[in-house]
């Protein structure tokens, strides 16, 4: 209604008063003084805290991330003892938190998308199974599901020392299901190209292993023949309108060369063997992270299996039918025309899924899974009753993993999301 | 538009207000977080009355300006009032014996159930030695031992709870170092059991030592000394483990049951109580050796040395009681007199000890009645679980407890 005003009248200058009386200024006015109100609610808080602190005789410090930690850690995807730093151990359970938040986002993913699609099927039994599966998990608090995944394996499996006895045995004499966790073989190569040494003896050194590395690069090397091999084809395709057999060569292109690798390598297996108390030798999967990976899986994948669910109900009927008409097949149909069209629907939500699921790999303590939680949250914590500097950290780390996955997903988003033209 | 500017001006104004207040209430806030807080709060509200009712040269006041001070006087009572209610939830405030007392109940934070030391009955209500202790403070404070609150902390959580004033000290197996005194800033009252880590194997494992635990699954409880003294152990006898690491004694319970870890590690104390809630404890045998000192005992928070002054005397009390031959049985008889000086003066027939600790003179007498002496303590809820005197047998016997002179 301000902008009513009839053209030619004279302009006004402009007076203080109009901050308050004048639409125009009225909403910043009101902004700015909020945004003060909120700045200087923060700033008491914060002067507040480190006031009482200081009274404590705690002041704000992180000189304690590099006091030696003292205690030993089970799961370590890098070496570590209980001589390293406070930060080191940090770096630990963050590798620990990322590999359940990885494995566990792919898992539930998988699950997520099966069910959510065999719950729409036609088959009675099937789909009643599946509602039954959805609504059971995400009903029920993950924390009881972590907790009841651990007491299962717990509680079934054999001992160590029932293998021993001969009350157990190896299944296919490799792998070992026991209730400490499950061992299986590991891969070991006897010409190794050996590892490079990253961030000289800081806290955050990492090795990465140069045979990894020769794998990767042989298999994307593959990857992009392959491709190359594709585009050929298609050109071959639209020039003359025959395309040539490629699967036998693009398959060879993608498989081969990793093997070679493998082979230069001197790739072997080694196989665990009871030793002691425990079995020796081989990967060993702890329990806790298989009841904290498969109870998160199971739990977020019933909410991705929703999400699948609304995506594909989101795309209109006609298209199946039009597909149909077209003479595609149903698996055709589905992966060429529908998944792509639900795709856009999916994945906003999908992200949030993802970012829950990291977030509730904090339960990991729950089990005794040395997360980031678990170490810098937990043990450092309370060795060294750093409170609110180990919290703040915490928060900044999940903070930092969050807002990664998001700009990921974000971007994989834009890439299937409408093109509009 | 301009209708709204006018209406919009009281809009303003009582935002300013509000803001104002709001401001006010900060600032009295911060002021009570300081040490001297109680002072200026209370003496707040008075100062405003004189200029108020008695205006300083006699002339009657204009009413409509004394009623809206009168309003503003009782904001700023409310306000006080609010931030006293904040204040009394507020960290490390000097004074614990008197917010206890106002309170009418001690907080007192033990363990998450361990037998013997500190764990709830069917109904719910805590037994053992470390609860017991709690309701002597009770009992010293109030002359009631009912008048107690017990909350359950893990070994993670204990130092938090303390720290924060949800409790008002733990009596809870916990173990008196360097860096919990000095760097976590909590005071020690004392030594109420001298423990040391050993370590629970099943005997099928033939194991005898725990030199010979090489590669064992050991489960350890987080957040203890015990972990710390573990990875030492290990390490300086060159030996690998595998730590199950697991937040209370029931989970540790379960899966060592299981056989989820071959190896049960925590202070001798707490081996033998659990030990003793297995179904079949002679199929477990604790390890001869001792790995650490794990000195327990109650303890406060830094800076208020009247209340740590109480807990470290309560449980002197205790310890000398069972020297002197005071009983929870006798000390009725004791009481009426006694040619035993000492025996007196704790028992407030003699002297003023009491009232140096800010408590009535029957404390010590409270105490002991309530709960017994440090001996019938031990008698009571130690032996039953199969640990013996040992270092804890008084020093007249050739232990270590004991207790400065009441004098």
């Amino acid at each position: 209604m301000a902008m009513a005003e009839p053209e030619g009248a004279p302009k006004e200058s402009f007076r203080p008063s109009m901050l308050i009386y004048d639409t125009r200024y009225r909403a910043i006015t009101i902004q700015v003084l909020v945004l003060a109100g909120v700045l200087a609610l923060i700033g008491w808080l914060v002067n507040n805290t480190l006031h009482n602190l200081e009274i404590l005789g705690k002041p704000l410090g992180f000189g304690f991330l590099f006091e030696p930690a003292s205690y030993d850690i089970n799961q370590r995807l890098i070496e570590y003892n209980s001589r390293d730093t406070h930060l080191r151990a940090a770096f630990v359970g963050l590798l620990n938190t990322l590999l359940v938040a990885a494995a566990g986002c792919a898992l539930a993913t998988i699950i997520g998308l099966f069910v959510g699609v065999l719950r729409l099927s036609k088959n009675w039994l099937v789909g009643r199974l599946m509602t039954v599966y959805v609504e059971g998990f995400r009903n029920v608090p993950v924390l009881l599901w972590i907790l009841l995944t651990m007491a299962i394996l717990i509680d079934t499996a054999p001992r160590p020392a029932a293998f021993r006895k001969g009350e157990a045995s190896m299944l296919f004499d490799a792998i070992a299901i026991t209730n400490r966790g499950i061992y299986i073989p590991e891969p070991v190569f006897s010409r190794s190209l050996g590892n490079i040494h990253l961030f000289g003896s800081s806290s955050l050194r990492f090795d990465v292993s140069l045979d990894l590395v020769a794998i990767l690069v042989a298999l994307i090397a593959g990857i992009i023949a392959s491709i190359l091999v594709r585009r050929w084809a298609d050109r071959v395709q639209e020039e003359t309108g025959d395309r040539p057999t490629t699967w036998h060569i693009r398959t060879a292109l993608v498989v081969v060369p990793p093997v070679l690798v493998l082979w230069a390598l001197g790739f072997h297996l080694v196989y665990p063997e009871l030793k002691g108390f425990n079995f020796k030798g081989g990967i060993h999967l702890r329990n806790s992270f298989i009841a904290l990976w498969l109870a998160l899986s199971l739990y977020t994948a019933a909410f991705i299996a929703e999400i699948v669910r609304a995506g594909i109900q989101s795309v209109p009927k006609g298209q199946t039918e039009a597909a149909l008409a077209l003479g595609l097949s149903g698996g055709q149909t589905m992966r060429l025309v529908i998944l792509p069209q639900a795709l856009r629907v999916i994945i906003p939500p999908l992200i949030s899924q993802y970012l829950n699921l990291t977030k509730n790999s904090s339960l990991a303590i729950a089990v005794g899974y040395m997360d980031i939680t678990g170490t810098l949250g937990g043990i450092t914590l309370n060795q060294t009753g750093r409170e609110l500097e180990s919290i703040m950290l915490l928060m900044l780390v999940y903070l930092a993993i969050s807002l990664s996955i998001s700009s990921v997903m974000n971007w994989y988003n834009k890439r299937v999301k409408l093109k509009e033209r | 538009m301009r209708e709204w500017g006018r209406s919009g001006r009281p809009v303003a104004g009582t935002n300013v207000m509000q803001l104002r207040s709001a401001t006010c209430f900060l600032t009295i806030r911060r002021a009570c977080k300081l040490d001297p807080c109680r002072a200026p709060l209370h003496a707040a509200p008075p100062e405003g009355d004189p200029s108020t009712n008695h205006h300083p040269t006699g002339a009657v006041p204009i009413p409509a300006q004394s009623e809206r001070k009168e309003v503003n006087m009782k904001k700023t009572i409310i306000l006080g009032a609010i931030a006293a209610a904040g204040l009394s939830a507020t960290v490390a405030s000097a004074g614990t014996l008197d917010d206890v007392k106002a309170r009418g109940y001690l907080q007192c934070g033990v363990t998450t159930g361990l037998v013997g030391f500190a764990a709830p009955d069917a109904n719910g209500e805590w037994h053992g030695f470390d609860a017991d202790f709690c309701r002597a403070v009770a009992a010293a404070i109030f002359g009631d031992p009912n008048k107690v609150k017990f909350t359950p902390t893990t070994g993670k959580t204990r130092f938090t709870a303390l720290a924060s004033g949800e409790v008002d000290m733990l009596a809870r197996n916990t173990t008196w170092t360097f860096t919990r005194d000095v760097d976590l800033k909590f005071t020690f009252a004392g030594v109420n059991y001298y423990d040391g880590q050993g370590f629970m194997v099943r005997k099928d494992l033939g194991v005898s030592s725990a030199k010979e635990l090489n590669g064992a699954t050991v489960c350890i409880q987080t957040g203890t000394t015990t972990e710390l003294n573990l990875a030492d152990y290990f390490r300086s006898n060159g030996m690998e483990y595998e730590p199950v690491p697991i937040e209370t004694n029931a989970e540790a319970r379960q899966q060592f049951l299981a056989g989820a870890c071959d190896v049960y590690t925590t202070d001798r104390s707490g081996l033998a109580a659990t030990r003793a809630t297995f179904e079949n404890p002679d199929d477990y045998v604790i390890l001869p050796e001792t790995i650490s000192k794990e000195p327990l005992g109650p303890l406060s928070r830094h800076g208020d040395e009247q209340w740590s002054d109480l807990i470290r005397w309560t449980l002197n009390a205790l310890i000398s009681a069972e020297e002197l031959g005071i009983t929870s049985a006798n000390i009725d008889e004791l009481r009426k007199g006694t040619n035993n000086p000492e025996i007196n003066r704790i028992l407030g027939t003699e002297g003023n000890l009491g009232a140096m600790l800010g408590l009535d003179k029957d404390w010590a007498y409270n105490a002991i009645k309530a709960v017994g002496n440090y001996g019938e303590l031990f008698d009571k809820y130690l032996k039953p679980i199969g640990l013996d005197r040992g270092l804890n047998a008084q020093w007249k016997n050739g232990g270590l407890i004991y207790s400065p002179p009441f004098r």
